[in-house]
């Protein structure tokens, strides 16, 4: 909502200054979003004419043209607008002012070998208007003002203002004083309410047709014969330029006056193309009409619209048709002043996509009370620009606004606020705020002004209160430092306690959208469940993904064309398995590239292998406090893992939960996106899958049970078929004696020479050691045996002589 | 005895010589191995005159530890200088670079929630979480937005269905009706997470992160509110003084309603945050609406609380002098590794947010 000092002086009686009033207008809720100084620049702008032109010596398209700006020597300004011809009146900017639209500064410049003193501008170039094809094209009126200033002479900056939705009566001037003056500053002027004296009739039969869904309740009307319409008096033309309006004529200017004065949008017909009568009802489908955009819209059931004996006029309170439009030959016009329906005039226009400023006001709530006061205003003004006669007022209303009030215990404003207001205060406010009360028992019956949809409750009474009385009267109460629960739950430590696990080996954190490409998705999607966005931002982020992978792969590549190789990147966050809420599961990915120690000069480089990977999920989940020697780890991965290179680990055998998966990304992906490393590996840690500890740190710690007596260290070589898995051996070597047996240790493993093809050797190291003795050689050779019977028993191995 | 003597002397010629270790263990074994010349000294004991034995043993005995000492003497010698030797030759180029590492980094935005998280816990609230799908009838309708509501505008959002009854949630607020509809009041929650707009330029990620707070007993009002957040707002930005303002504005879901802004001036084109005369808005609070109450069953008359949201991208880029939102989610190595944190660096109460 844009406004000026200026304007608010119509209905505010003030000494303050507009510093003062820039801060109460945020104190009070209306935020200042920009304060635009137009007076010291716009001034520069004046009106000038064009008296010559000749064609630009090196340019086809260019002019020169000699500018009468009202003072003694004509300026030689360079111009390209193709309407720039000999006679035009129009706004020139002298060297030295700053171009609205663009903000740039004027100088004298040569162009194309012609120097200009300046330029003229198009409605674009300051604002006005969209238009930017030819310069502007004033009025024969503006002769008499050739060199004055095309901007009015107020000194008034234009402010702009951000209006919370609930706050359409903030939409006009009179609105925004009202709460100024509420809130101390300033006093507000009365409104001297001029009403039509007339005893002509109201020819035109209006009628709104009782239907169900019916968008408009009332609507009011007059009709103005024998009108000239004409340019708008200078003070109108100010008084809209000043807020950043391009006048148009006089009956369209004074529409939109009252509209930004009042918030009371109106709407003039040409009343001659009016087919016997108005008639309010629900569009058809398929009914078409040609709007005053300039565009056709195709209506759908139900749409409240304007309409005579011929068809649709327009769409009620969002916007005017072409057919019935108001033009500078207009004779007799029907003006219009109605009340609809928030809902049904947001129901059509989000269906149309349109956006007016009778839409916007509106579907927020007009004062159902203004419809007179509206017309009395606008049809006064017509009168005295364009003449004419004024019929009386016609109103159809099909339901009666009901006003509303609301019980009002004073001392809820304490008890929200947390500070008092005293109750002459409170009442003083809620006068000037135009609310109306009773006092009853305990509580007063508060009667709500009618231009005020949002206040409903007692709260909304609070609200008013302490916003005019100030938010700067709410007093700090310091928070006690006192804790009743514990801040985090169990698996929310998990995922902090995850999150930086994993970081500290290595992986930098990453944060990418939850949603992502379902090319992509799709390779990582396994069985699930494709989720797609209905309304998504790009082709490129469609889908919910269904795992991290899609998105880490995304972006390793992107570092790649960055030149970077060996990276490792992890994410936690959420991925999903439907479209309902908590359909989601947390999940840590990682995913590892290229080598470890390129170019060292001490150390080894080699590619990162699946065996990493293992490392980083299986030493995480023992710092998160898991017992590796229940792990169990089989071979059966998603298909985006290598089959032959990936693992699937469970807490403990039998789960029925993946606690990880691990391995290398199958070759096919790799090669299918292009991704330029010598490897990739990753892994995925479900969180919802792993079961929270119930043992708190102190439970842990309390049993401490270690062996002081001698150990000793075994080695064993099996040789085995290439499908037993290591896993395997240890388990069995494990089984032995679990009292005994305190570490096993594969040291290596042999496939080639001197083993049986399908064969492989697996050499062993086993630690033994007892809790109650020092073992002696014959105790250690019957574990040895031991050892040796139940691995060859359990999987068919022969130890290796 | 003149053997002995004989023996003495040419270990001593012997010694004077440069020697290994290996050639002093050979003159030891020469001397006192089995057959050695000091060992078959003691073995001629038994054949000497009973007169004569007692003396030549004791003489045998001191030459002995004599020529013991001499030859340790000597290897200790030796080792001396085999270590000297091999320390000299063992000099290396220390400046040449340790064995390779990596570091791994904790996201700004995940630190910036430990640091919310960490403000707040000292003061009573405890951490709560909600889907990233919601209803349109947790994220809007049971937040006093109904349908056709034009505060619905201001949420750019993604549905999930045509009906539009599934979204990703546009703010963290549907946490405020789902811990309210599980538990019963007082309720002192604050809940981060992800939050989802249609909207995206360089200020609007489609994606972005809100902590939002809830605090519902007997007697909170607006006083407690200004006070949680001055607290905050100074704890998270580890300044003893920050000039705060809260201005009226609008909610569907609180009423009254406030935004608040810090002071702030503009130093060397940064933003200083603390007490500059400019006003920066950073989030937006009230008192919950006795309707978003009625909707989780909470008694109004008896019960009444704030709660406020705040953007966390936001906070951290206010805090840390990052400009550029979009780049949060660019997942850039090189970004990744300017901003983020170690992961030692753990946010707490006693060790402070930051080091």
């Amino acid at each position: 909502m844009k406004i000026t000092f200026d304007w608010l002086k119509d209905h505010l009686k003030t000494n303050l200054k507009e510093k003062n009033l820039l801060e109460q207008l945020t104190n009070v809720g209306l935020e200042v979003e920009e304060v635009q100084n137009l007076s010291s620049d716009k001034e520069l702008f004046k009106v000038a004419k064009i008296i010559k032109t000749i064609k630009h010596p090196n340019a086809d398209r260019l002019k020169v043209c000699d500018v009468d700006v009202g003072e003694k020597e004509f300026k030689k300004v360079v111009c390209g607008a193709a309407n720039a011809v000999e006679g035009l009146i129009t706004v020139y900017a002298p060297p030295g002012s700053i171009i609205p639209k663009t903000k740039t500064k004027l100088v004298v410049a040569k162009i194309r070998g012609v120097t200009s003193y300046g330029m003229l501008c198009s409605e674009c170039e300051l604002n006005l208007s969209e238009k930017s094809d030819g310069i502007i094209r004033l009025s024969s009126g503006y002769k008499k003002i050739i060199g004055k200033s095309y901007f009015s002479k107020s000194k008034s900056n234009l402010i702009d203002l951000s209006i919370t939705p609930n706050r359409p009566d903030c939409l006009g001037i009179r609105g925004i004083a009202r709460d100024l003056a509420a809130s101390g500053f300033g006093k507000l002027i009365d409104f001297k309410k001029k009403k039509i004296k007339s005893n002509n009739k109201h020819s035109l039969k209006v009628k709104i047709k009782k239907e169900k869904n019916q968008g408009c309740s009332i609507f009011g009307s007059c009709l103005i014969t024998d009108v000239k319409n004409t340019e708008s008096p200078q003070w109108l033309k100010d008084k809209l330029i000043s807020i950043g309006q391009k006048p148009i004529s006089a009956i369209v200017d004074i529409t939109n006056y009252v509209m930004f004065d009042l918030n009371r949008p109106l709407h003039a017909y040409d009343a001659d193309k009016i087919e016997k009568g108005i008639i309010v009802r629900n569009s058809k489908s398929g009914e078409k009409f040609s709007a005053l955009d300039n565009k056709d819209y195709k209506l759908e059931n139900g749409m409240c619209v304007i309409s005579d004996h011929k068809g649709v006029l327009g769409l009620g309170g969002i916007i005017g048709g072409t057919r019935s439009g108001t033009e500078l030959d207009t004779k007799n016009i029907l003006l219009e002043s109605a009340y609809f329906k928030p809902g049904s005039i947001r129901t059509t226009a989000k269906k149309l996509n349109l956006d007016t400023d009778a839409k916007f006001r509106f579907e927020r709530g007009i004062d159902p009370l203004s419809i007179e006061d509206g017309l009395n205003k606008a049809a006064i003004l017509i009168k005295e620009i364009c003449g004419g006669k004024i019929s009386k007022i016609d109103v159809q209303e099909i339901e009666t606004h009901k006003t509303k009030k609301v019980k009002f215990d004073i001392k809820l404003v304490e008890k929200v606020a947390g500070f008092k207001i005293s109750t002459k205060e409170i009442f003083k406010i809620l006068e000037n705020l135009g609310f109306k009360f009773k006092k009853k028992k305990n509580f007063f019956e508060l009667t709500v002004p009618s231009w005020r949809p949002d206040i409903t409750q007692e709260i909304d009474i609070v609200e008013e209160l302490v916003r005019i009385s100030g938010y700067d009267k709410i007093r700090i109460i310091d928070p006690i430092k006192k804790r009743k629960k514990s801040t985090l739950n169990k698996s929310q430590k998990l995922f902090h306690f995850l999150q930086r696990s994993i970081a500290s080996k290595g992986y930098l954190e990453s944060i990418t959208w939850s949603f992502t490409d379902s090319n992509y998705n799709n390779y990582f999607r396994d069985t699930k469940k494709e989720i797609k966005i209905v309304n998504p931002i790009s082709t490129e982020l469609d889908v919910l993904r269904n795992s991290i992978f899609s998105n880490l792969i995304i972006y390793m590549n992107k570092n790649f064309d960055r030149g970077f190789k060996d990276l490792s990147i992890y994410e936690i966050g959420p991925t999903f398995t439907g479209s309902r809420p908590g359909e989601q599961n947390t999940v840590a990915c990682g995913l590892s590239s290229g080598k470890k120690s390129r170019l060292s000069w001490i150390e080894k480089e080699r590619n990162v292998d699946v065996f990493d990977v293992k490392k980083d999920v299986v030493q995480t989940l023992i710092e998160a406090g898991y017992r590796s020697e229940e792990f169990f780890i089989d071979n059966k991965t998603p298909n985006y893992y290598h089959p032959g290179k990936s693992g699937r680990l469970f807490l403990k055998k039998g789960a029925d939960l993946v606690a990880a998966y691990f391995g290398e990304i199958h070759p096919n992906i790799t090669k299918k996106i292009g991704m330029k490393t010598e490897s990739l590996v990753g892994f995925e840690i479900f969180l919802d899958n792993l079961k929270l500890s119930e043992k708190t740190l102190n439970d842990q710690k309390k049993k401490f049970n270690v062996s002081d007596y001698q150990k000793s260290e075994r080695d064993f070589a099996f040789i085995i078929n290439k499908d037993i898995n290591a896993q395997d051996l240890i388990n069995a070597i494990a089984s032995v004696d679990q009292n005994l047996i305190s570490n096993i240790k594969v040291f290596d493993v042999y496939e080639g020479d001197n083993i049986p093809e399908n064969q492989k050797s697996i050499a062993i190291s086993v630690t033994i050691q007892s809790l109650e003795k020092t073992l002696n050689e014959n105790d250690l050779e019957k574990i040895n045996q031991l050892i040796i019977k139940t691995v060859e028993n359990k999987t068919g191995a022969k130890i290796r002589s | 005895m003149s053997d002995l003597k004989k023996i003495k002397d040419e270990l001593l010629l012997k010694l004077k010589s440069k020697l290994n270790l290996s050639e002093v263990n050979q003159m030891k074994s020469d001397l006192f191995g089995k057959n050695g010349l000091v060992s078959s000294q003691f073995k001629k004991i038994g054949t000497i005159a009973e007169t004569e034995r007692k003396k030549f043993a004791s003489e045998l005995n001191v030459i002995k530890d004599e020529l013991q000492d001499l030859i340790n003497v000597k290897i200790k010698e030796i080792e001396k200088e085999e270590i000297r030797e091999k320390l000299q030759k063992e000099k290396i180029d220390i400046t040449l670079p340790e064995r390779p590492f990596v570091r791994g980094k904790i996201h700004p935005v995940s630190q910036t929630i430990d640091e919310i998280s960490s403000i707040f816990s000292e003061i009573g609230f405890s951490v709560e979480e909600g889907p990233d799908v919601e209803s349109e009838y947790n994220n809007f309708t049971a937040l006093n937005t109904p349908k056709n509501h034009p505060a619905r505008d201001m949420h750019d959002t993604f549905y999930l269905d045509e009906k539009k009854e599934r979204l990703l949630r546009t703010h963290t607020s549907p946490v405020q009706i789902r811990t309210m509809l599980k538990d019963k009041p007082p309720f002192k929650i604050i809940a981060p997470g992800r939050t989802y707009r249609s909207d995206s330029d360089q200020t609007h990620a489609p994606m972005f992160h809100q902590v939002e707070g809830l605090h519902i007993d007997k007697d909170i009002n607006m006083g407690h509110l200004k006070g949680c957040l001055n607290y905050f707002i100074k704890e998270f930005f580890e300044l003893d003084k920050i000039k705060m303002r809260f201005r009226p504005s609008h909610f569907p879901f609180t009423e009254p309603s406030a935004e608040v802004d810090i002071g702030y001036e503009m130093k060397d084109g940064k933003i200083v945050i603390g007490e500059g005369d400019q006003w920066l808005e950073i989030l937006g609070c009230g008192m919950v609406h006795p309707n978003v109450l009625r909707n989780v069953k909470v008694d109004p008359i008896k019960f009444q609380g704030y709660a406020f949201g705040m953007g966390i991208d936001r906070l951290a880029m206010l805090k840390y002098g990052i400009n550029d939102l979009r780049a949060f989610f660019d997942c850039d190595y090189r970004w990744l590794n300017h901003f983020g944190f170690d992961p030692l660096d753990v946010p707490t109460n006693y060790r402070g947010l930051s080091r």
